[in-house]
């Protein structure tokens, strides 16, 4: 047989088994992929908004507001923001009290920060309290705005205190949230 | 072949010390650097690596007498991604929280020279059985590095081995070692060490 043919031909059946292969796996994984991820926020958002019997739907510009009501009474409200971190995006669900002046918690939704520094926004396994960082976040004051300190605690009702060694990536995130709160509370005042 | 005879057990457990990719060959350093901050992602690089390894090993012994030289590198590096496409994709499904800490080095396998290395030097040229001894020794001697690597980082880095705690408690974790420099350091020793053992040995 002539040598260009058969380059072509192998070449040609090795990648169209390898493709038939990939595809038939992807049809069996995605799904599972795809179910894990609404999972995550789902169980993120319950997690977040405080003790509600009923979650209303509420699409504001590129933001899907997710509005906690408790007995018709709106108790909380959360939303997804994103923002670039040290490295790529970080996103996570925010929740905020009605009046949007405070946040009610914090939960990082993925991120990729340097292992080890910027990843204890999520956990830092060197303090008895893993989740501390995102958990100092309750019943912060969003206005005027978010500020983060270093190496000493929060003293003010509108601080929280950054991470030893990964001030960028702390920084990113009081940076997201004083970002995106406001925009959000301008588009659902004016609504 | 004209070599002097290796037993099948020998082909298995020269990967493994003798021939280790990372401490002898330096085969495959960028996920070995990259991803060994805690002895977890270092294990399942390690596996992820060997199912890798040793699935594309007998399917190029498989194919090698049915692929023209000229494509070769090709079709190996297709069959290679195959593999690594399907790891990646079962972590993703099974082990959401290891496949997102590994992030993008999973897909980078299939660049992994200590793969291609296998297929090129052993896998296109001798038979099934050897292939997936060959490999599979390769593996667990990618993977046993990984772990080692991985621990030592993550005991000095972070305090605790595979995410329990073992450091006492006003140990203060030195961050250099979770950070590329530390990765440099602490193989730079395990491959000095295993030096050190192999002339220890020679000398007896």
């Amino acid at each position: 047989m002539n040598k260009s043919l058969k380059m072509i031909l192998v070449l040609t059946i090795i990648t169209i088994i390898s493709g038939s292969i990939l595809s038939y796996w992807d049809s069996f994984t995605k799904p599972i992929i795809n179910e894990y991820k609404s999972n995550k926020l789902d169980k993120l958002i319950l997690e977040i908004l405080p003790e509600h019997n009923s979650i209303e739907e509420l699409k504001l510009g590129e933001y899907n507001l997710y509005i906690g009501k408790l007995d018709e009474k709106i108790v909380g409200i959360a939303f997804k923001v994103e923002g670039s971190g040290y490295q790529d995006i970080i996103s996570m669900i925010v929740g905020v009290t009605p009046d949007f002046s405070k946040i009610t918690a914090l939960k990082i939704l993925s991120q990729k920060e340097t292992p080890g520094l910027g990843t204890k926004i999520v956990e830092d396994p060197s303090n008895k309290n893993p989740s501390w960082f995102t958990e100092q976040f309750k019943d912060v004051k969003v206005e005027p705005e978010i500020i983060y300190v270093k190496n000493a605690k929060p003293s003010k009702d509108n601080e929280i205190q950054a991470i030893t060694g990964a001030t960028i990536s702390s920084k990113s995130v009081v940076n997201i949230l004083n970002t995106n709160i406001g925009k959000v509370k301008k588009m659902y005042n004016e609504k | 072949m004209s070599q002097k005879k290796v037993t099948l057990f020998q082909e298995f457990l020269k990967g493994i010390w003798k021939e280790n990719p990372i401490l002898v060959s330096l085969l495959g350093l960028c996920p070995t650097l990259a991803v060994t901050v805690s002895a977890e992602n270092g294990l399942a690089m390690g596996l992820a690596s060997t199912f890798v390894v040793i699935s594309s090993s007998v399917f190029v012994s498989i194919l090698r007498k049915i692929i023209p030289s000229q494509v070769r590198i090709a079709s190996f590096i297709v069959i290679i991604a195959t593999f690594v496409t399907i790891a990646d994709r079962f972590l993703a499904a099974y082990y959401p929280e290891i496949s997102s800490s590994l992030g993008p080095f999973i897909p980078l396998i299939i660049v992994n020279c200590m793969i291609l290395g296998r297929q090129e030097a052993f896998a296109s040229k001798n038979n099934i059985g050897r292939s997936f001894l060959d490999a599979f020794g390769v593996g667990i001697g990618f993977t046993v590095v990984l772990v080692l690597l991985g621990g030592v980082r993550e005991i000095l880095g972070s305090g605790t081995l595979f995410g329990v705690e073992v450091m006492w408690n006003s140990f203060h974790p030195w961050a250099v070692m979770i950070l590329p420099p530390g990765a440099f350091l602490a193989l730079g020793l395990i491959i000095g060490a295993s030096n050190w053992l192999n002339e220890l040995g020679e000398k007896k």
